[in-house]
């Protein structure tokens, strides 16, 4: 649910990082943080264990720039990737914009691809949003580890209904950015279309 | 279903005012009103050293975990969470279960005086909360988006 306040002129957005434990979501956030000139972000907020696993979620909030007089921000969110926090993960989705699936590319992690999948298609439910009518990307992360799944097989098995999707090495920054992009150019759109 | 939460400026206007009275006559250092997916609507008072926007979405994750610890134990909501600090305190309440309004204030007030204030502008608050969803949910209401081009998605991202 995006946010319009026509008083300060500004429009915010909500775009959430899913996907399983350690696929790179944080990682994600931290390199468009770190890339970001300091005027368009504000301070990164990771709420994790002490062992920098996320418990919560990590928040980075971005602007983007002025569209038609409003200033326009998103507001990342990445959810705790691990299966036993799925509580947590259903508060995150709440009001949500738009989703990026971010994949671990490696074989031995594609049954819990899956898995996340459809978990989050089943919390997106619970709420009231269907998935394939939100905007939507997938990453396929960690594509420069020896032991990946070939791309056909995961675009086969997770990527159906042919939406955007991005290759991605999230610590160099490969891919980040592109995913970061399209997923708000799909929000942006759909506002346009629900306006 | 997705529909956006919007704010215009004539509620904007008696919200700050509501917010503005309820911070003097609690005698608090701020007020903040926060939407409950974590979007800030609007700050009074002292807060130049805060960083609202965090303030904000850790507001929305805390009352979002307090509700799902409410719904687990059979109730319908928390409505109010209260945090004391050695210096200063947050009391957090949700008002017509759609916006969160904050409270941060010292030693020169107390909670029992804050309590009772954001009572008071809770019950005004919520007029002006319906009027603004009244507002929200009818067709005419126009989306700024309405007519951005290509070209407007295009330069955001150049």
């Amino acid at each position: 649910m995006s946010f319009i306040n026509y008083a300060s002129r500004e429009i915010n957005c909500k775009i959430v990082y899913y996907g399983p434990g350690l696929c790179g979501k944080t990682t994600n956030l931290q390199y468009i943080y770190a890339k970001t000139n300091p005027d368009a972000k504000g301070k990164m907020i990771s709420l994790a264990t002490e062992t920098d696993r996320t418990l919560f979620f990590d928040f980075l909030p971005l602007a983007l720039g002025t569209i038609r007089g409003f200033k326009t921000r998103f507001h990342l969110y990445t959810v705790p990737g691990q299966v036993f926090y799925d509580a947590s993960r259903k508060l995150i989705l709440k009001g949500v914009d738009g989703v990026v699936f971010v994949a671990d590319s490696q074989i031995d992690r594609l049954e819990a691809n899956i898995e996340s999948l459809d978990n989050l298609r089943s919390n997106l439910a619970e709420q009231g949003y269907d998935l394939d009518k939100l905007p939507y990307v997938i990453q396929y992360n960690k594509r420069d580890l020896p032991n990946v799944t070939p791309l056909e097989e995961l675009q086969e098995l997770l990527n159906p209904n042919k939406v955007p999707e991005f290759n991605a090495v999230a610590p160099t920054g490969e891919g980040v950015f592109e995913t970061l992009k399209a997923v708000a150019k799909l929000v942006l759109t759909e506002l346009r279309k629900g306006s | 279903m997705n529909s956006p939460m919007v704010i215009y400026e004539d509620e904007f206007k008696q919200m700050a005012d509501v917010c503005e009275r309820l911070r003097m006559d609690a005698n608090a250092k701020a007020v903040f009103l926060i939407d409950k997916n974590g979007q800030l609507i609007l700050t009074t008072g002292k807060h130049e050293h805060l960083d609202t926007t965090a303030l904000a979405s850790l507001t929305a994750g805390n009352i979002a975990a307090t509700d799902g610890l409410a719904k687990l134990i059979g109730e319908r909501e928390f409505s109010i969470l209260f945090h004391e600090g050695e210096r200063d305190s947050l009391h957090i309440s949700l008002v017509a279960s759609q916006i969160i309004l904050v409270v941060m204030f010292g030693d020169e007030t107390s909670v029992g005086l804050v309590r009772l204030r954001v009572r008071k502008a809770t019950d005004e608050l919520v007029k002006i909360v319906q009027s603004l969803l009244d507002k929200t949910q009818n067709p005419g209401a126009n989306s700024p988006f309405a007519e951005i081009s290509d070209d407007d998605l295009d330069i955001l991202f150049s």
